[in-house]
């Protein structure tokens, strides 16, 4: 089934915000604010533009603001692609 | 362009007593060179840095010759954040910050909050980033569009983006006036610091050497179609046929001076005099440069006679060569001072061109030498200047007058003096 993983969202925030800005997204920091990791919302706005055209996804912008830490952005989006999976 | 957040003083503008602007810190990224040193050098020799445009392929365009910053590495001025999201002259500008605001010994940090703002002037926003997402946009979707073009084309980005990185919270801005925007970004540093402010970095930058940017400019109207980098721009030689357009600028720390003192800072000189004026419409009356000079003579208190260097606007164009030779001859007497233009080196630079002229001025006060006009100049029998070319001119110079005319009638003045 398609999904995002963390290695991918790590890549993308890299390009959208720099490569030697903020910590490691990895494991340890998937409960981290991505605002203590070094990513703004505009950051957030650039790699979602990414995902949402590399998937063919809209994402509900509600739910994006309150997707804060690098797991709820990913439950987001992987749920979002598992609900059209099943449709 | 047309002014969007202009500032035109007037002179007899209330000053607060005892308030007076001194230039600490400087920063340049020009044709020519990147940092002080390197660009002051190159001047000094009279080195042209116009070239034939490397930028991108100007084959088929009819201008075809630029100023260029060469060399200039991005990710050894710019924080890797920062790149994603930051135009060319977004990054020339914060080169050119950091090396200011390091030529002053001023760390922001170490001021209280809103102490220090940013007034920069800019005229073509981030050309280049903005061409390429509307090829983004155009050629894909929109999907395809960053979301930093929602800011990284705009003329405010420079302000903005040196004063998150720096922490400059006071009083900021930006000044939209083509050519004049330098000086008169200046002049409104120079108020902000009679309102308490402790310090303003300032000046102006410009660059749009990509297709699109380059399509405007020619546009706009101006630009010479000689191939010949000798030859394309000769301000005030019979055979002028226009200027060519470059890119770069120059930023400098204003301070209050007392603050300056305070902290031992030390000071490269002063802002003495600010003036801008706007011509009236074409036909409808004389253009107004010559007022601005007054005007700004005037808000310096200093007469003709103590101004002993004049950096000319030096548009390239013979009607407006011989309107701003005519106005220097008015004010001084022919021949009366000694004049240069080293942007003949390096082109017009927009909004960059005068903070350069200022910085420029500052140096020749600080060594005593007015750096020279191109070496190909000759000075046609019409235009009655005492040119500066080919070589540098040891001098004493106590005041410099530095002229800009932007494009769409913006005059502007400024009068500074040595520290010396």
């Amino acid at each position: 089934m398609e999904r995002l993983e963390l290695s991918e969202l790590a890549l993308l925030l890299r390009e959208a915000a720099g490569e030697d800005e903020g910590a490691v997204l990895d494991e340890d920091t998937l409960d981290t604010l991505f605002l203590d990791l070094g990513y703004d919302s505009l950051a957030l706005l650039q790699v979602t533009g990414v995902v949402e055209r590399d998937h063919d996804l809209m994402l509900d912008e509600e739910a994006l603001a309150e997707a804060q830490t690098p797991r709820q952005y990913l439950d987001l989006v992987n749920g979002a692609l598992a609900a059209r999976a099943a449709a | 362009m047309t002014a969007v957040t202009t500032a035109h003083s007037a002179p007899a503008e209330r000053r607060a007593p005892g308030v007076r602007a001194a230039v600490t810190g400087l920063g340049v990224v020009a044709p020519g060179g990147i940092g002080v040193r390197s660009w002051w050098e190159t001047t000094l020799r009279g080195e042209l840095a116009i070239a034939p445009v490397t930028r991108f392929d100007a084959t088929g365009y009819p201008a075809t010759l630029a100023g260029e910053v060469a060399d200039f590495v991005d990710e050894d001025h710019v924080p890797a954040k920062l790149l994603p999201q930051t135009d060319r002259v977004t990054r020339l500008s914060l080169a050119a910050a950091a090396e200011a605001l390091g030529d002053a010994c001023l760390d922001p940090q170490s001021l209280p909050d809103y102490a220090m703002g940013v007034v920069t002037a800019n005229s073509t926003g981030g050309f280049e980033f903005g061409q390429r997402e509307l090829q983004a946009l155009w050629s894909k979707d929109r999907r395809h569009v960053s979301a930093y073009q929602s800011f990284a084309w705009f003329y405010a980005a420079n302000s903005g983006q040196i004063s998150i990185r720096h922490g400059l919270r006071g009083p900021s801005g930006v000044v939209v006036s083509e050519q004049a925007g330098g000086l008169d970004a200046v002049a409104q540093a120079r108020r902000r610091l009679r309102t308490g402010v402790h310090a303003v970095l300032t000046g102006g930058f410009d660059s749009a050497l990509c297709p699109w940017g380059w399509t405007a400019q020619l546009a706009a109207g101006g630009m010479s179609t000689r191939g010949d980098a000798e030859r394309a721009y000769l301000p005030f030689d019979a055979d002028a046929s226009g200027h060519v357009a470059g890119e770069g600028g120059a930023l400098l720390v204003l301070e209050n001076a007392d603050a300056a003192r305070a902290r031992g800072a030390a000071v490269l000189g002063t802002v003495e005099g600010c003036a801008a004026t706007f011509d009236p419409a074409p036909g409808a009356g004389a253009p107004r440069l010559l007022a601005a000079a007054r005007l700004a003579l005037a808000d310096a208190q200093v007469d003709p006679a103590d101004v002993d260097v004049v950096f000319a606007d030096a548009a390239g164009e013979r009607d407006a060569d011989r309107a701003e030779a005519a106005a220097l001859a008015e004010l001084f007497g022919p021949y009366g001072v000694a004049v240069t233009a080293p942007k003949s080196l390096t082109g017009r630079l927009g909004s960059g061109g005068s903070a350069l002229d200022l910085a420029a001025a500052l140096c020749a006060l600080r060594d005593q030498v007015i750096p020279p006009t191109a070496g190909a100049v000759r000075v046609a029998d019409d235009c009655p200047v005492d040119l500066v070319t080919g070589a540098p001119r040891p001098a004493r110079l106590r005041h410099a007058l530095v002229l800009a005319r932007g494009r769409g009638g913006f005059n502007a003045a400024t009068v500074v003096r040595g520290a010396r």
